[in-house]
């Protein structure tokens, strides 16, 4: 089967059927829970310190749970709203947006004390319409752009995301950079072609006092 | 859910709305209280973040008036317990959100803010 990210635009992937389905899935949860908690960790936030965190594409919640078993307050934004009705049904304390991440955020400057993204970026690359505001370059642009004004200086932006090449993440990560993130790529189990994970890691203003 | 915690960070990101786009005007509105975990720590940090006016005409207009006008330099436990009560308890479950500035009309659905611009407002 080819990358879904491949086949619809989010919104129209994770209809009903496969919302739960992905929910469901004991495998997902376990890979989600292990990212989310991976992510965090990367997060590096001040121990025993509230936060407000912002969850892109918070799905249905699976990353939210543990948000809040972790004593976190969070927002979280989506595209597909079968997922976010899941989210629903399973109680997630954080506040839930329909939001097109690739159509920039309206928060304001310095609402967010760090951010995470699980399995979410790959979705930006792929164009959606022919219109030129739909092209990945423009979408990456505003995502990064207001996404690095929402967050609190210093702070973190943690993405998880799977690229299908070196391209890919050159890409993001210049146009990360051109929205003023510090910061790289982290690459958890590089040799194994099943385990290896990619993470984004950015820094707003150095990243926060609690440096690794 | 939308809470007053989010409410008061969001602004407009339509195209070319840069002023006065602040704060979304909520309209038809139905709420719900639930119950938050008080964390005085967590409201403490969270008070600089506020932009307070906003809050506090935007509390009022929802029929809660126990915040004062002023962002008090000393806060007491009566005051924070009041703050808790406005930012985390009250949802806003149906109703819509409109830009002081565009105009543009955000709906609320099951708690759920509908923040999607059409192709003619993304910047
Ligand atoms: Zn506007």
């Amino acid at each position: 089967m080819s990358r879904p990210e491949l086949q619809a635009p989010p919104e129209i992937y994770y209809g009903d059927t496969e919302a739960k389905k992905y929910t469901q899935n004991t495998r997902n949860q376990q890979i989600q829970r292990d990212m989310t908690y991976r992510a965090l960790e990367l997060l590096n936030l001040p121990p025993d310190q509230p936060a407000f965190l912002l969850d892109i594409g918070c799905g249905s919640g699976l990353s939210g749970e543990i948000l809040d078993e972790e004593g976190y307050l969070w927002a979280g934004v989506d595209i597909a709203p079968s997922m976010l009705e899941v989210a629903l049904e399973r109680e997630v304390e954080g506040d839930l947006f329909l939001h097109d991440i690739g159509q920039g955020f309206g928060f304001r400057p310095g609402s967010f004390d760090g951010a995470i993204s699980i399995s979410v970026l790959q979705w930006l690359l792929n164009a959606e319409t022919s219109h030129p505001t739909s092209s990945p370059p423009h979408r990456l642009h505003r995502f990064f752009t207001t996404l690095h004004s929402a967050m609190r200086n210093p702070s973190r932006v943690i993405l998880q995301f799977y690229p299908s090449s070196d391209d890919q993440i050159q890409l993001i990560t210049s146009i990360a950079q051109k929205a003023g993130f510090g910061g790289g790529i982290v690459v958890d189990y590089p040799n194994s072609k099943k385990a290896k994970k990619v993470f984004l890691c950015l820094l707003v203003g150095g990243g926060g006092s609690q440096q690794q | 859910m939308v809470r007053l915690i989010t409410h008061n960070l969001l602004a407009c990101h339509a195209k070319d709305c840069n002023t006065n786009n602040f704060p979304l005007e909520f309209k038809d509105i139905q709420l719900e209280i639930r119950e938050a975990e008080f964390n005085s720590d967590f409201l403490k940090g969270f008070m600089p973040k506020l932009e307070w006016k906003a809050l506090v005409d935007t509390a009022r207009q929802l029929g809660d008036t126990s915040l004062p006008l002023e962002q008090p330099e000393m806060v007491d436990d009566g005051f924070l317990k009041s703050l808790h009560h406005v930012l985390l308890e009250i949802h806003v479950e149906e109703g819509s959100m409109t830009c002081p500035n565009c105009k543009h009309v955000y709906p609320i659905l099951n708690g759920i803010p509908n923040m999607l611009l059409a192709e003619h407002e993304i910047g």
